[in-house]
């Protein structure tokens, strides 16, 4: 029998999803509709724009108005959407290669713009629907199908770009530590601005087998082991950081939102009728 | 074909040509005819050669760009040795005086007045030189009616500047006078 | 009573105020010559009437946040030149599978690549008709005129809500930066589509779902309670991505005969001194200019030549266009491109008439005198 939140917020005729065994995907999902469910918000008024991946899949099983867009292109639609109708609570859903490389520019952008859209980043350090060539976020020495020597890229950290490039709210949560992550994206939703989530997401099939990371548990184990929550960061001595990541809230911020600066223009200029 | 005229506004980007341009077909829609204004431009925002056509036809008109000008405003040299071929034979040349220019050419009428200089020393400001010149143009070939240019005039300059730019119309009407007493 | 106002007005400016007039209440856009007056001009009129402007990070995002807008429910342009037309390509596949209304403006100027920016060009031609991947419906207009783009931005509007597609506005750097006498119509002169709204949202809808004697699925937008799905993917009735071959062919083929069953309705044309003619010149934007000067000039030389203005582009008006080679047995096709719109009437006309074509690549425009002279040369 289907939770509740299932009920509630999923197309129940598209399940089950067709993600593969010990994907993180569906973790963050389920997680990103908690967190609506959490907020109370009205399920008519959110918009779940995804562009093209794994991860883009996502907005087919959430039952609110959904859009599955082009390879790199969600958060520029997102945009178009949110500027025609600023009601909409919008939540781009992307991945590590459909956000920050394909679509690398929108990223910066809409971030720069400050306007009010959450991006949850599914961020598996791969591409998988192609079947696993290197993305932005493989670390170096890494290996993928078009790495065959190693990767000799560096990796972007997905919050740094977002913050620097004018992200009001960034945050990073993993697919292993879920009530964070929930709770995390709720804050990212609340933020009126945009809002960044780099999802730690883990892809056995192709990231995990290429790089001999073992099987889903394993890789769900490195997230709990070397995951550092940011609060304690400060705490700890530089060797207790070695190899790790960090996880939690970054930045969270209050600067003026572009539709409310557009509207105020209307409001200025707006003839009379 | 008659009663079209064609006329080429050249010099240098800045110079409001194309203003000058505008300002010209829309004295023409005033006076009940027909206007098209049209302009070819390079990558660069000042300076550099610019032009702007204008067609004043009392039919309609089809094809929009100038090719044999009736009349041609050259405002620099650059202007003028790049336009001069498309000038009609026995077509109107109005040329600053900072230009040189052969006088002694028939091939069609030269009228050689210091249009920028005007505009800079009577007016005060270079800037209205296409004002100057659209006075020339005016009581030259009386294409539009003094009304409707001065309307035209009005209605595109900046605020604050109408009686500078009319008192540029004036200088211009001025000059083409004396130089037909000449 | 004629209160009519009258106006030089830009042919850019004149696709604004058209766009404005058949509801265009949002645009997404990137700057590039010559279509950068559109932006401007959107830019500063659109909030005064409640809309939305939005200057983007690329041609992409322009195409893209087009897109958006329309889903939320607000009519959409965006405006570009070729090099922006080719980036936008990918997205204006998606509109056409999606089936989201919308209006692209591309001033053609010469290129390939970044070309002569500032000269015109009508080298977009077949990039209109084939520019994105597979096979896709297509309308695409091409005003002559300041009056007609005016016109014929308010007729984009209206058959890109009617039949749920992007439609091209493909004007030249002549036509889009020439000032030009206009007589603006009042507004209840101007006819008006908006789109079809679905009136139930209950568990029998389906927003792909073709209904009785309808043209095209009714379109809610995003916000209204329907939460329906979109994608690129090929979709079944209720919008979910589909790999069923026979759901693939069912709406590929439904979506182009959306626009081939209503070709009539699409097709826009016009002709002078047809009767009689022994030639005839097909021409379309700032060209049909040129050809209308050499059609009157040869007229008068006594050469009997007829003038065929294409306003409508894509589809190509065959059925009339065959009409004609019935009894005209030539036909001169001048366009600032090496034959690309003579080649379709080739394909068209088959053997019925000899196509001739004229073509000018330098950024040039055509003179009606070359017209003449190619007209003289094979009458």
């Amino acid at each position: 029998m289907s939770s509740q939140l299932i009920k509630n917020n999923f197309r129940e005729d598209r399940l089950p999803h067709i993600w593969c065994p010990g994907c993180g995907h569906g973790i963050i999902m389920r997680s990103l509709a908690q967190a609506v469910e959490n907020l109370n918000l009205e399920k008519q008024k959110v918009c779940v724009i995804s562009g093209i991946g794994c991860s883009s899949r996502t907005p087919g099983y959430l039952d609110f108005n959904t859009l599955h867009t082009t390879h790199g292109r969600a958060l520029a639609f997102a945009t178009g959407v949110k500027l025609a109708n600023p009601e909409l609570k919008v939540i781009v859903v992307t991945g590590d290669g459909d956000c920050t490389a394909i679509g690398g520019n929108h990223l910066i952008h809409t971030a720069r713009r400050n306007i009010d859209i959450t991006a949850i980043v599914f961020n598996n350090n791969i591409y998988g629907m192609t079947g696993g060539q290197y993305s932005p976020t493989t670390p170096t020495n890494e290996f993928g199908t078009t790495a065959p020597f190693g990767n000799i890229d560096k990796a972007f950290d997905i919050c740094k770009l977002a913050d620097a490039a004018g992200a009001t709210y960034t945050a990073r949560g993993t697919a292993y530590h879920v009530n964070q992550l929930t709770k995390i994206i709720e804050n990212a939703i609340s933020n009126k601005g945009f809002s960044l989530v780099d999802a730690i997401s883990i892809c056995p099939t192709y990231y995990g087998r290429k790089n001999k990371k073992g099987a889903a548990v394993n890789m769900m184990n490195y997230l709990k082991d070397f995951a550092v929550d940011a609060k304690v960061v400060d705490k700890l001595p530089p060797e207790k950081l070695e190899n790790k990541f960090i996880i939690g809230e970054f930045k969270n911020t209050t600067e003026p939102e572009y539709t409310e600066e557009y509207m105020k223009i209307i409001k200025k200029y707006q003839k009379e009728r | 074909m008659v009663n079209q005229k064609e006329i080429r506004l050249s010099g240098s980007g800045g110079q409001g040509l194309i203003l000058g341009g505008i300002i010209l077909a829309e004295a023409a829609l005033l006076d009940g005819k027909n206007a098209i204004q049209s302009q070819s431009y390079g990558p660069e925002a000042r300076g550099g050669a610019s032009k702007a056509e204008v067609i004043i036809s009392d039919d309609t008109i089809d094809y929009p760009k100038v090719e044999k000008a009736d009349l041609l405003l050259a405002l620099t040299d650059k202007a003028y040795h790049k336009y001069i071929k498309a000038l009609k034979e026995g077509g109107i040349l109005i040329i600053d005086s900072n230009v040189e220019v052969d006088l002694t050419n028939k091939a069609y009428k030269i009228i050689k007045i210091p249009i920028i200089e005007t505009a800079a020393e009577k007016i005060g400001k270079s800037m209205v030189a296409n004002i100057v010149a659209l006075g020339v143009i005016r009581v030259v070939t009386e294409v539009v009616t003094e009304a409707s240019l001065e309307r035209a005039v009005l209605k595109r300059v900046p605020k604050g500047t109408e009686e500078l730019n009319k008192a540029a119309l004036q200088q211009g009407y001025l000059l083409a006078e004396e130089f037909k007493n000449i | 009573m004629n209160n009519r106002q009258v106006k030089l007005m830009q042919g850019n400016e004149a696709c604004v105020e058209g766009a404005l007039a058949a509801g265009m209440r949002f645009y997404a856009g990137y700057p590039i010559t010559p279509s950068t007056e559109i932006a401007e001009f959107c830019a500063q009129r659109l909030p005064l009437v409640g809309g939305k402007f939005i200057q983007m990070e690329d041609e992409i995002a322009g195409m893209a946040a087009t897109i958006g807008g329309s889903l939320a429910g607000l009519k959409s342009m965006t405006a570009t030149s070729g090099p922006g037309f080719s980036l936008k390509q990918e997205n204006i596949g998606y509109a056409a599978l999606t089936e989201v209304p919308c209006v692209v403006v591309d001033v053609q100027r010469a290129g390939p690549s970044t070309g002569l920016p500032t000269a015109p060009s009508q080298g977009d031609i077949m990039q209109a008709k084939w520019g994105t991947h597979g096979d896709h419906p297509v309308i695409a207009l091409s005003p002559t005129s300041v009056k007609e783009t005016f016109d014929l931005t308010v007729k984009a509007f209206n058959l890109s809500e009617k039949y749920r597609t992007p439609v091209f506005l493909m004007l030249d750097e002549i036509v889009g930066h020439m000032r030009e006498k206009i007589e603006i119509p009042n507004p209840d002169e101007i006819e008006i589509f908006d789109r079809v709204k679905p009136k139930v949202c209950d568990e029998s809808y389906r927003a792909y779902r073709v209904d009785e004697g309808q043209i095209v699925p009714p379109m809610a937008s995003f916000g209204e309670g329907f939460h329906f799905h979109v994608t690129g993917l090929m979709h079944d009735d209720y919008g979910f991505p589909s790999n069923d071959s026979g759901i693939a062919d069912k709406l590929l083929r439904r979506i182009m005969s959306k626009i081939s069953d209503n070709v009539d309705d699409i097709v826009l044309f016009e002709e002078e001194f047809i009767e009689d003619a022994e030639i005839l010149i097909l021409a379309y934007g700032c060209t049909y200019r040129s050809a209308r000067s050499a059609a009157k000039q040869a007229r008068a030389a006594g050469l009997k030549v007829g003038l065929f203005k294409a306003l409508t582009i894509w589809p190509f008006p065959e059925k009339r266009v065959k009409e004609l080679t019935k009894s005209i047995k030539k036909i001169l096709v001048p366009e600032l491109n090496l034959g690309q719109y003579a080649e379709e009437v080739e394909r068209v006309v088959k053997n019925d008439a000899e196509v001739y074509s004229l073509g000018k690549v330098n950024g040039e425009s055509i003179t009606p005198e070359e017209i003449l002279a190619k007209l003289r040369e094979v009458l």
